[in-house]
């Protein structure tokens, strides 16, 4: 339940403070109640349904690649 | 070496462990317990702990969230189930978490009990939302990550008059759990336990901020490092945690400056504040009641407690009789110092907490850990403890 995976905002409802975001091709709708300032286009770390903060493009490549390295298959796990 | 490959950066592994081996002086040894079950699971999957020179000892702790919860506080989710008639969701790691009577959510839900494994919180409103004269029960467990979403969710059952929703609060906090198992006699003494320092979560820091330590390392005069979730983030937090302990230093630091900050996210902690507030006491499973260690819903949001709404009152429940994790989650003993450990007890058929999730130190060491032959970590047995002056 630890898990947290990198994901690009492609949308925002500002009054309901969620966010469609997507990690390859799968599309999740999350809540960004914590997290202020959201642009389409930034990552976020996204934990349970909610965005916990916002990542950099870099650190979120980074922890994609360390989900892989870890064998697990992170568009999957996002699915989920 | 045979994991260093594995690594993003092999070469820089190799070098950092070549660091940490000159650094690291002979004369002492180094017991540096990772609070994050991230981390033990980090630490396995990697071997970092056979990168490290015998005299640098990681001791697993206690976080990981299924593991420190109470058997008493699963036992009364199952009767929200099952005496209150209640739709019971939760995190899917809690489901086969052992309760009373070899007892399990999972085991009351082949029993006919509704009981729903869910993603998200938000998930347990929708189910909420769909099904009104039913009552919803969201089974809400996990330190500071998992909390900011428990309390968003409160207030959104609030403005939305929600009135079969409600939460069984079960959230703890990270640096009560540090200044306690600091604070205990076996850690104060030197002789049972040996924890020089500590390396702080990843995420959960990211939400509260490094600042929340600060009065811990102070106090008890141990260095804590937060560290970001990389094998390669935990070895350079673990040469910053040597140093300081060469220096005579015992400051928080953070190796994980890409995404922690002093501060943390103070827009989740003030929802957090708004919604929840500090329990006197606490139990949790290896540590016993612990002062200040834990969340409860205010006042004005009681609708939404199920503790109040069903009257909800825990037994204290005695752990398995062979278990060892109340010792291991308090960084006393090994997995492989139970009896059980492998035979018994494995991940398909865990007898208790530590076994269940993949942060959870027993699982973990079953995974990787028991096929090795060399020591994986543990309570650093046999390494002579000469940090006392060192800490002084
Ligand atoms: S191996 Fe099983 S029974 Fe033994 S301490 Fe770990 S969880 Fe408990």
């Amino acid at each position: 339940m630890c898990l947290a995976l990198p994901a690009e905002v492609v949308s925002l409802d500002a009054e309901k403070e969620t966010a469609v975001v997507a990690l390859g091709p799968v599309k999740k709708e999350i809540s960004v109640a914590l997290v202020d300032e959201l642009r389409i286009g930034d990552y976020v770390l996204v934990h349970v349904g909610f965005a916990l903060h916002k990542l950099s493009p870099e650190e979120a490549a980074r922890t994609l690649d360390l989900i892989r390295d870890a064998g697990e298959d992170p568009h999957e796990e996002f699915a989920a | 070496m045979k994991y260093v490959d594995e690594y993003r950066d092999g070469d820089l592994a190799r070098k950092l462990a070549a660091t940490i081996a000159r650094e690291a002086n002979t004369g002492r040894s180094y017991h540096i317990m990772e609070f994050c079950g991230g981390h033990t699971h980090a630490i396995f999957r990697y071997g970092v702990q056979d990168l490290m020179p015998e005299n640098v000892r990681f001791v697993h702790g206690p976080g990981c969230p299924v593991c420190v919860l109470p058997i008493g506080r699963i036992d009364n989710a199952i009767e929200l189930a099952e005496k209150h008639g209640a739709t019971v969701c939760t995190y899917g790691d809690m489901m086969r978490v052992p309760a009373s009577e070899r007892r399990s959510l999972i085991k009351a839900k082949a029993d006919g009990a509704d009981i729903r494994m869910v993603y998200s919180i938000r998930d347990a409103l929708k189910i909420a939302r769909e099904t009104p004269g039913r009552e919803v029960v969201f089974f809400a467990i996990g330190f500071e990550t998992t909390t900011p979403p428990t309390a968003v969710a409160i207030l959104e059952a609030e403005r939305e008059r929600l009135e079969n929703f409600s939460v069984f609060c079960n959230h703890v906090l990270t640096p009560a759990a540090v200044a306690h198992i600091l604070s205990s006699p076996e850690v104060q003494d030197h002789r049972t336990v040996a924890i020089d320092a500590f390396l702080g979560p990843s995420h959960v820091s990211s939400v509260i901020g490094s600042r929340p330590y600060e009065a811990a390392a102070e106090h008890f005069r141990r260095p804590v490092v937060i560290a970001g979730f990389e094998p390669l983030d935990v070895m350079q937090a673990t040469l910053m945690v040597i140093r300081q302990l060469n220096e005579g230093r015992h400051e928080v630091e953070n190796e994980y400056v890409r995404v922690v900050t002093r501060e943390g996210n103070v827009k989740a902690q003030a929802l957090v504040a708004e919604v929840l507030e500090m329990r006197e006491t606490f139990e949790w499973r290896g540590l016993g009641e612990v002062p200040n260690s834990a969340l409860r819903i205010r006042d004005r949001f009681a609708a939404f407690d199920a503790e109040r709404r069903f009257a909800v009152t825990t037994r204290k429940v005695r752990d398995a009789k062979s278990c060892e994790c109340p010792s291991i989650l308090r960084g006393a003993k090994r997995p492989t110092d139970c009896k059980l450990f492998g035979t018994v007890c494995t991940p398909e058929n865990p007898i208790g907490s530590c076994m269940v999730s993949s942060e959870g130190a027993c699982a973990a060491y079953y995974s990787y850990g028991r096929f090795r032959g060399s020591d994986a970590g543990g309570a650093g047995k046999g390494v002579p403890a000469t940090t006392q002056e060192a800490a002084e």
